[in-house]
């Protein structure tokens, strides 16, 4: 089964990422999956500031300065990977480097029959 | 002959319900699917039996029957060729299960689904009632009595919790040792809610509920026999017999609540407690102490009663003072309070009241029983009789509101 761990970060997360302990730590964990075997799919992205929201109004589109208004904590990037069962995903997603701001939601890819 | 197959199906299905729900479901993950399958090949049974007579293996039949509408369920949704490759396996699995079919009552596969019941993925207030029916067959209105809500509401969770466990790829497997210890303590969880909702139902306005106790019982017998070397689990079983031994001597021949400390220990069941103190002996052997080992000692010190004629309050101390650093739950800090009243007083006991969440004791019933005691014992008659009224107020058993009332009276009186 294939399940996209979905990282969402901390605003103090983000700033973080100049430094190179922190992005070691998610080097690390990169190449574990891809030494597992086991990526499919996947992708940082860059700060929330650097977003922009596009919405439908009517016929139009709003466009609009991001971040997009989550919460406390914004998406940082995903993986997908391909592993048998659920437990077999939550073992590699506490082992994602998030911080304790931060999170890894797991999720089921969505498959067509 | 209608009414023996009739009867006989019947029996087999409530048996060996869980077991073959986890058989059929185990590849495909697919409870709801399995459910369909094995309500079909049980009206089958219905159909075929009186005429053909009941089969030897009567549960090898249900489940070659349940396997078969599988497929056919599956090759209606999958038009591609390797449905045959799939036809031809399942029935190599059937076969295979037919022989194991006979084998012990509590299998490696119910074991499993066991644990796909109680996954942290799932919502924890659905893990009992999901348990109870997907292992035990036990039907969705009983379910929903005994957690006093709606049957189309029980249901609604039910279903909604099994297409989680078939989506989100939750397994069927006794997990991996790192985690089998965390694991485990939501099965423990699960069946000592169980035991509790039983527990609960003693006064008879829910029937169904008492049986939930020797189910829980029995289930934790099962848990014990699958992995005999898990001191928590041999724990919940000592625990849940402990409790279970003192059934007769709750309620007094009117149905009249009797408080612990006043019980006839002459009508505790002592062959239970005794095994209950084996078990206790035996997990302790095992060198790894748990929340349900010490609530197990707790109710040990208890018991103890009927030998010595007294209670070690000082001992319970301690161990509520362990079981709370284990499990910090309301329950827990409340019932500490109380026995800290007993040796310290009942000023000690009360400031430990006043320091526990306020929102979370609003609507928990033993917190006011025990703080109306304990005002009581401090000669405050009227914040005991407010205390008393919330119990009662938030009191579900009609005995133990007469008991509270009682209690309320004679602080009424003391004041006037």
């Amino acid at each position: 089964m294939q399940y996209a761990l979905i990282i969402r970060e901390s605003a103090e997360d983000f700033v973080r990422r100049n430094d190179p302990a922190y992005r070691d730590g998610w080097t690390a964990y990169t190449k574990a999956l891809v030494q597992a075997g086991i990526l499919t799919a996947g992708a940082g992205l860059t700060p929330p500031e650097t977003g922009t929201i596009v919405r439908r109004k009517g016929e139009d589109h709003d466009v609009q300065d991001g971040p997009y208004p989550e919460g406390k904590e914004q998406l940082g990037g995903f993986y997908v990977i391909e592993v048998p069962d659920l437990d077999a995903a939550l073992e590699w997603a506490t082992r994602v480097p998030v911080s304790e701001w931060g999170s890894v939601e797991v999720r089921p890819r969505l498959q067509f029959a | 002959m209608t009414s023996d197959a009739g009867r006989v199906a019947e029996r087999v299905a409530r048996q060996s319900y869980g077991k073959l729900i986890a058989f059929l479901a185990a590849r495909s993950r697919d409870v709801p699917a399995a459910e369909d399958a094995l309500s079909d090949a049980l009206a089958a049974a219905l159909r075929v039996w009186p005429e053909r007579g009941i089969p030897d293996n009567p549960e090898g039949w249900l489940l070659t029957a349940a396997r078969r509408n599988l497929i056919q369920a599956a090759r209606h949704r999958t038009v591609h060729d390797n449905a045959s490759e799939t036809i031809a396996l399942a029935i190599e699995e059937a076969e295979e299960r037919l022989n194991d079919a006979r084998n012990a009552d509590f299998s490696d596969e119910r074991l499993k689904l066991l644990f796909a019941c109680t996954h942290p993925a799932i919502d924890r207030s659905v893990h009992t009632p999901l348990m109870l029916q997907t292992v035990l067959g036990i039907d969705a209105k009983t379910i929903a009595q005994a957690f006093v809500i709606s049957p189309d509401a029980m249901s609604q969770r039910l279903v909604r919790a099994k297409i989680k466990i078939r989506d989100a790829g939750i397994p069927f497997a006794i997990p991996e040792r790192q985690i089998l210890t965390d694991r485990l303590a939501g099965v423990l969880s699960a069946i000592y809610a169980a035991y509790g909702l039983g527990w609960d139902g003693l006064d008879g306005e829910e029937d169904n509920r008492t049986g939930l106790t020797g189910e829980a019982i029995w289930l934790g017998r099962a848990l014990m026999t699958m992995l005999p070397e898990q001191p928590e689990v041999i724990g919940l079983l000592s625990l849940m017999l402990y409790c279970e031994a003192r059934r007769r001597a709750r309620r007094d021949a009117d149905g009249t609540y009797i408080p612990l400390e006043e019980q006839d220990t002459g009508l505790w069941n002592e062959i239970m407690l005794a095994e209950a103190d084996t078990l206790l002996r035996k997990a302790g052997t095992l060198d790894r102490f748990g929340p349900f080992q010490c609530q197990a000692a707790i109710q040990s010190v208890h018991a103890t009663r009927r030998r010595t004629g007294t209670t070690d309050w000082k001992a319970l101390i301690t161990l509520y003072r362990a079981l709370i650093e284990m499990k910090p739950t309301l329950g827990s800090k409340v019932s500490h309070a109380a026995v800290i009243g007993r040796v310290d007083g009942a000023a000690p006991a009360i400031a430990l009241l006043d320091g526990l969440e306020r929102r979370g004791v609003a609507s928990y019933q033993p917190y006011w029983a025990v703080r109306g005691h304990l005002l009581a014992d401090l000669g405050e008659s009227d914040a005991a009789a407010e205390a008393y009224r919330m119990a009662i107020g938030l009191t579900d058993s009609p005995a133990v509101r007469t008991f509270l009332a009682g209690k309320l009276q004679a602080v009424i009186s003391r004041s006037a």
